[in-house]
């Protein structure tokens, strides 16, 4: 029998943060000090036995709000975290056993920008390159084709990160992904917080990516629209666990219409999950 | 199998993005060494104000060695810290590098920044304490490979330093910072260690920086040649041998519970 080979594949993969529970009144001096010597814990379960494979070629969208699980999902892929249960394999290595050969051939933006802000875009982009054994003359070549395809103006490439708008930051978070050349790029909210340009910019840019080579891209996002423009397969995540997931044609048939108006990807979510997009804190 | 020329390129990434940061902070790199320079000078000054010439080089020899150790041990618990506040720490730990690799970038960057930092200083010493310090008697060779020697002890000692900002940055800066000021206590830096309580000397002779002091002070003052000081070379030796590879395999244990419980997150 031939077994598939996904670009991703996650089996039963659960994450659990234990922190210290926060008092629910104002305690006397003399409690504070006894809460010193027995802290009552609280469990989060941040993934909670999620199990998903993606295809070599395929946009998979995690669509899910503040605080389900998107977040901690992409650390664990990206080998950030360790798992406290269940199995990860990118492209048939485990990213725990395997770690150095998955991240090769890996790359992650996430929602916040994360540069040195006083060094310029191409003294980050040169140093992130190094750090995957590529030249600054090659590194500098590939960012200015990248950053000029997002229309980013390749003069500012010498400004201090901190001068640039949050648009051209994550503009540039985008090169620092791609200039390795991943088979596996993991977008954690790519377009959170960017102004509308910007936005429709890196949307058609991923779709570029996608329609050019046979990369696995895992999107995690909060918009709607998005996802349902640039993703072949999309999971609702709630509360750590996978509630749904298929097309966004299979996921609209899990909720019957109201009123005879159509059913939105949004009425699936808020359907599904009984909250707003914008609910939680991760 | 590690490829060399790889791991070259990437331990120079290090290098080169540390200075670079140098350039962009030139102003806070300026305040840093006119302190180093007002340390040092306010220091033998004292001794000046004495009328004790000898005592003068002593004590500067304390503050320039001090100066240089620091940086050693500082370097790379700094350089994790400063990657935590960016975020950037995320993107390090994700690329496909040994950590080994890494933290020799680091290392290599606090040697260079270190011997530069302190070489300054040195060079402008004798145009404030004139006729005070003479450096005519002093045996360089002793000297340069006391520095060498005992600068693996400091890294091993800054490899473990660095845990502390990678599990909590703004709780490692202060860990590192009492780490700092108990070896500056128990190492003799401005004064002999038999001035020390006697429950304190113990603690001294487990400090690489008593025998660093000790020698480079034979070096610098009596004019004393390697040999005479195997026996402080060879310990900083073994110390060094002992706790660069124990700096390693703390931070590998460090990095794997930062790992499990979720503190590499720029939130903390």
């Amino acid at each position: 029998m031939e077994v598939p080979i996904y670009g991703l594949t996650v089996r039963g993969v659960k994450k659990h943060f234990h922190k210290t529970k926060k008092p629910d009144e104002k305690l006397r001096f003399h409690q504070k000090i006894l809460r010193l010597f027995k802290r009552e814990k609280e469990t989060i379960r941040a993934v909670d036995g999620i199990s998903l494979d993606v295809n070599i070629g395929e946009i998979y969208g995690i669509l899910g709000a503040n605080g389900s699980g998107k977040s901690t999902l992409i650390r664990l892929i990206s080998t950030l975290l360790l798992p406290d249960a269940g199995s990860i394999h990118v492209f048939g290595d485990d990213v725990v056993t395997n770690s150095m050969k998955v991240r090769r051939v890996m790359n992650r933006v996430s929602v916040e920008a994360s540069f040195f802000k006083r060094l310029s875009s191409a003294e980050n982009l040169i140093y992130a390159a190094r750090l995957y054994g590529i030249a600054a003359a090659e590194a500098a070549k590939k960012a200015r084709d990248i950053l000029g395809r997002l229309g980013f103006d390749a003069k500012r490439m010498d400004e201090e990160m901190e001068q640039l708008s949050r648009g051209m930051q994550q503009k540039v978070a985008i090169a620092r992904a791609l200039l390795t050349t991943p088979m596996l790029l993991l977008l954690d909210e790519p377009t959170t917080g960017l102004d509308p340009k910007s936005k429709r910019d890196v949307q058609a840019f991923i779709e570029e990516i996608r329609n050019e080579r046979n990369a696995v891209i895992v999107l995690t996002t909060h918009d709607m629209a998005e996802a349902e423009r640039l993703c072949d397969r999309i999971a609702i995540i709630d509360n750590g666990k996978f509630i749904a997931e298929g097309t966004v044609k299979e996921l609209i048939a899990k909720v019957p219409p109201n009123d005879n108006a159509p059913v939105t990807l949004e009425d699936v979510f808020i359907a599904l999950t009984g909250k707003d997009l914008e609910e939680g804190d991760e | 199998m590690l490829n060399i020329r790889r791991e070259t390129i990437i331990s120079y990434a290090f290098i080169e993005r540390n200075f670079n940061l140098l350039k962009r902070y030139l102003n806070w790199e300026i305040l840093f060494f006119s302190y180093s320079i007002v340390n040092a000078l306010t220091i033998g000054l004292i001794m000046v104000g004495r009328g004790s010439s000898a005592d003068v080089l002593y004590l500067v020899i304390g503050a320039l060695i001090w100066g240089f150790l620091s940086i050693m041990m500082r370097e790379v618990s700094d350089a994790i810290t400063w990657e935590r506040w960016e975020g950037t720490i995320e993107y390090t730990f994700m690329a496909p590098i040994y950590r080994i690799t890494h933290l020799v970038g680091s290392c290599l960057f606090a040697i260079l920044y270190g011997l530069l930092r302190t070489g300054l200083v040195l060079a402008i010493m004798p145009f404030f304490f004139g006729e005070h310090i003479d450096l005519g008697s002093a045996n360089w060779i002793t000297m340069a490979v006391t520095v060498a020697v005992s600068s693996l002890s400091f890294i091993g000692i800054g490899l473990m330093a660095a845990i502390f900002p990678l599990l909590s940055p703004e709780k490692g800066q202060a860990a590192t910072g009492i780490l700092q000021s108990v070896l500056l206590l128990i190492s003799g830096i401005y004064y002999d260690i038999t001035v020390l309580p006697d429950w304190l000397q113990p603690f001294s002779k487990i400090s690489p920086a008593t025998y660093t002091l000790r020698s480079i002070r034979a070096a610098m003052l009596e004019n004393a040649s390697v040999e005479s000081q195997a026996g402080n070379l060879l310990l900083l030796l073994i110390i060094g041998i002992v706790l660069i590879p124990l700096g390693f395999w703390v931070f590998h244990i460090a990095e794997k519970y930062a790992k499990r419980v979720g503190r590499l997150k720029r939130s903390g």
